[in-house]
Order: structure tokens, then C-alpha cells, then sequence
């Protein structure tokens, strides 16, 4: 039986909202906070059916309160994401037609790309060849900085990648767009754009989630086809701990504008 | 001549909304007769919902005031028949849902914003970036012109932001072109008001609350914040402090 909205129930829901995507630490402080403001009865461990709350009552307007996995670090981060698709998604009101197409270009490069990447170089290439409109390659580069600031896509050395709430707001778009290009991972089943590969049987798998499912094995076999597994098992830091010693990839690089 | 649309079955009868924005002038205006049941099923109005409501989220999330004539073209189209159901019932989820209030700040070009319901809370972490300090910024000049008696020349708005060493002519770091963020960005916000002051060579202009802030804020608020930054009792500046008692708005 669904418990009823409370005011920090909307509360959690408007911060969430302004951030578009959180820290699963800062979630579970903001479920602290909005439960303490409003009096109401705060369980730490009580979080997810909190948010089951809400997407009870987000459900009739296709929202949902999701939660996903970082493919940098692995940790939990929690989206408000769209599941209707309609022209009123969030990316088609704040771009035009052709930044959306340069878009889909680039969504296209990263999912074909065998390590989930795509140059800049790459990209911009693509900017005189828009169908809608051409772009000039500088345009180019201002609208790939305002997907990243926007967190469609994330940015390291120059290369571009789905940002983890791109990932987990079009999972369903992407899987079924692309079928049989884009590859679930086999450990947790979802949606993996960066992904090793299993050379002979062609499983693939989150990297967060090899360093987990490998991890302190000597000799890592694939879990499918038993075959050796040749890629280099990433270094797991404790499961969503607090501050990785790596490049702290939960705080999106913002560009100046 | 009008019909009263009907809107049977879903439960949301207009009779009831007599608070709510524009519900007799858009029968009015909009009515082609009763309500042709063929023509909408309660599944197509229903999704109608959830795409107005998403759509006024996306926009106020970008503190975009919200045209009536685009909500129209973008998201009612051919339902334009159902229109004061579907926004109607979209203000209602926006309330029960997300705690957000959609109030007409410009009641002849029929224009909306959201206005969060929920009681304000300290040390709230909204997102911090840019953003918080622009509001930073904008707080500070909405209290002084508030405190100059509910307007304020813009020349005396510069002169203030220069002590806190805000320049109009410079680019700031957190704030870029300072000059834009406050006459253009603020005003097209709906924060502030300039208007030109007559009869002034060059011209000067006057800086007042724009309806945003006042239903963001409140005289009260802007008082108190006033009074904590210089360490006094809100009582200490007597006219404003009966003017903020006297004003309505959030706490």
C-alpha cells in the first residue's frame, strides 16, 4: 500500500529536481534533511522506500526517481529521469534542431565505438555534414561544452561519453535504438557504454563491475565462456565509500562559459 | 455565444475552481460546444497532463516564465477544447506531487511561473554553483531597493555594487558580464523591473521588484536578511519594517 506524499517527500523531490542527478551520500543526506524539517519518521536505511513513495505518484506523468551506477567509479547516483518519449523531453526544448542532430552524432560515435568514446575531433568533423543545419566547427565546440555542462555528455582528454544521467534517462531509448549494438552488462544487466570485452564469446561488462566480480581472483575467467579474461581488472575502492583517492568523477567538470 | 465545457468521468469538475487563473475567460474563448467525448479519450487527456506538467518543469527549472501562447502551441494543440481541465488538473499534480504552485505573474499577457509551496528551510542544499551566487547577488539588490523605498535609480544600484566590488564594466569571475546578468537576465526572469526614467539625458533608469521576486520573496524576508547582515534588530529601520509587517507574501 503506497504511504502518502509529505511535504518532505516534494521537498526531497525539488532538490533533486534543481540537481538533476546526486551522490547516492548526498541523497541519503537530503532524505535526513527533508525528514527532520518536516518532522516526520527518518529511517537511514529507508531511502529507497522513500523514493518509492514518490514514484508512486510520479509514475502517471512517466518520471521516476531511478537509480544507476556511475560507470567511472561505480557509485550509486540517484536521477529524476523521463520514461514517455515525447517532444517534451528534456533535451528537445533547450536545443535546436540541428544541436539535437549533432547530438544523436555523437550518441551514434560513442555507442559504435569499441571503448565507449569519441574523439572531439571525431565529432566536429560531422559539424559541416548536419543535415538541418551546417555548424562551423567552433559552433561545434561550444555546443559539445553545453552538453557537457548540461550532463548529456561527459568529457576526459578531449573525448567524449554519455554522462551517467544521459545513460540512465535514455536506457530504454538507447536499447531499443541501437539493438544489438549497444550491450547490457552481464553482471548487472543494465545499459553499459564503456565496457570490456570478452574477446571470444563477446559478453561485455561494466568496468566498476569486472573490479568487483574479479576481485583478488588471480586468474580471471570470463563468467560465460570460461575463457581467460586478457583485459587489465580495474582497481575497486570500497563500494560507494567516501572519497575515492581517484580522480573524483562524481564532481562534473564544469566549463566555463 | 459559450457553452461550459463538461468534463465527465475523470472527477476534476471546473465548477470548483474559482481561484484558479483563467478558467472563465478560456471557456470562453476556447469552447466549441459540449465537450466531444469522441475526440479525446480519458487515456489521451491523462498523457496531455503529464506533458504539461513536464513541460512547466523544464522551463521554470530554467526560471523561464511560461507563455500561455506556448503552452498552447506546445503541449494543448488540438485539445484546446480541454484546455482548463488539462491545466487545471496539471496544477494540481504540480501541488500534491512536487509542492510547486503555478501563479500568473502577468495577468494580461497570461504568463506562469512555479512557486515552491513548502515553508523555507535554512541551509537548504540546492544545487551550489553559479546559480546560488547569482541569487546571491540578486538578493542584495533586491533588499536595497527595498530598503530605498521600493525603487531604485541604477546608477545608485552600480554605486552600491561597487563597494562590493561588482563592476558593471568589468567581467567578474563568478558572475561574467555583471551588467548582462543584472538588466538583462534578472529582467527577463522576471526578477526585476527597469524602467526608464522620463525626461532624463543620459538616460537613467529605475530598478523595482519584478513580480518574480515578490512571489519568491517578501518585504519581511528582505528585512530580516538586511538586518542580520548588519547585526541590528529589523525594528532599527522604522518605515520599512512597518511597510514589511504590513505586506503580504511567504514568511
Amino acid at each position: 500500500m503506497a504511504a502518502q506524499m509529505t511535504d518532505s517527500h516534494r521537498r526531497f523531490l525539488q532538490v533533486l529536481m534543481s540537481h538533476g542527478i546526486m551522490e547516492g551520500s548526498e541523497a541519503r543526506k537530503l532524505h535526513r534533511h527533508c525528514c527532520e524539517i518536516h518532522k516526520v519518521y527518518y529511517a537511514h536505511d529507508k531511502l529507497d522506500d522513500f523514493i518509492n513513495t514518490i514514484n508512486i505518484h510520479l509514475q502517471p506523468l512517466f518520471m521516476q526517481i531511478r537509480k544507476g551506477m556511475s560507470e567511472d567509479d561505480g557509485r550509486v547516483r540517484y536521477a529524476l529521469v523521463n520514461l514517455a518519449e515525447t517532444e517534451i523531453t528534456k533535451m528537445a526544448s533547450d536545443y535546436t534542431e540541428n544541436e539535437l542532430e549533432l547530438f544523436r552524432k555523437t550518441m551514434d560515435l560513442i555507442i559504435l565505438s569499441e571503448n565507449g568514446f569519441a574523439s572531439s575531433t571525431e565529432i566536429l568533423n560531422f559539424a559541416d555534414q548536419l543535415k538541418t543545419k551546417k555548424m562551423k566547427k567552433k559552433e561545434a565546440e561550444q555546443v559539445l561544452k553545453l552538453f557537457v555542462e548540461d550532463k548529456w555528455l561527459s568529457e576526459r582528454n578531449g573525448e567524449y561519453t554519455l554522462h551517467t544521467r544521459c545513460i540512465m534517462e535514455m536506457e530504454q531509448y538507447i536499447l531499443s535504438s541501437y539493438q544489438g549494438v549497444a550491450r547490457k552488462c552481464n553482471i548487472c544487466h543494465s545499459l553499459a557504454i564503456q565496457s570490456q570485452v570478452c574477446e571470444t564469446c563477446g559478453i561485455g561488462m561494466h568496468l566498476p563491475c569486472v573490479g568487483k566480480y574479479f576481485k583478488a581472483q588471480t586468474e580471471p575467467h570470463c563468467p560465460h565462456c570460461n575463457d581467460f579474461w586478457p583485459h587489465e581488472i580495474p582497481e575497486v575502492s570500497r563500494m560507494d565509500s567516501q572519497l575515492s583517492s581517484k580522480r573524483e568523477r562524481g564532481k562534473e567538470l564544469h566549463s566555463q562559459r | 455565444m459559450s457553452q461550459r465545457k463538461r468534463s465527465k468521468g475523470s472527477g476534476f469538475s471546473q465548477g470548483e475552481e474559482g481561484d484558479d487563473e483563467c478558467v472563465l475567460s478560456q471557456t470562453q474563448a476556447f469552447s466549441q460546444g459540449p465537450r466531444n467525448l469522441e475526440r479525446h479519450s480519458q487515456e489521451q487527456v491523462d498523457q496531455k497532463v503529464s506533458e504539461l506538467v513536464q513541460f512547466l518543469l523544464v522551463k521554470d527549472q530554467k526560471k523561464i516564465p511560461i507563455k500561455r501562447s506556448d503552452i498552447l502551441k506546445k503541449v494543448i494543440g488540438e485539445y484546446k477544447d480541454v484546455y482548463s481541465e488539462i491545466v487545471n488538473r496539471a496544477g494540481r499534480t504540480l501541488q500534491q506531487v512536487f509542492g510547486l504552485q503555478l501563479v500568473e505573474i502577468d495577468t494580461k499577457h497570461h504568463v506562469y511561473i512555479l512557486i515552491s509551496t513548502l515553508p523555507r528551510a535554512e541551509g537548504e542544499n540546492l544545487r551550489q554553483d553559479d546559480q546560488t551566487a547569482k541569487l546571491g547577488l540578486l538578493t542584495v539588490i533586491l533588499s536595497f531597493i527595498f530598503m530605498k523605498g521600493n525603487s531604485a535609480k541604477d546608477g545608485a544600484v552600480w554605486e552600491f555594487l561597487r563597494r562590493l566590488r561588482v563592476h558593471p564594466g568589468e567581467r567578474h569571475e563568478v558572475f561574467g558580464d555583471v551588467k548582462k546578468l543584472v538588466m538583462e537576465e534578472f529582467v527577463r526572469q522576471k526578477y526585476l523591473e527597469i524602467s526608464p526614467i522620463p525626461l532624463t539625458d543620459p538616460m537613467e533608469f529605475k530598478f523595482q521588484w519584478g513580480p518574480r521576486a515578490t512571489k519568491e520573496t517578501s518585504k519581511r524576508e528582505m528585512l530580516r536578511f538586511v538586518a542580520k547582515i548588519q547585526g541590528k534588530d529589523p525594528a532599527f529601520w522604522t518605515s520599512q519594517f512597518k511597510e514589511a509587517e504590513g505586506s503580504s507574501g511567504p514568511l
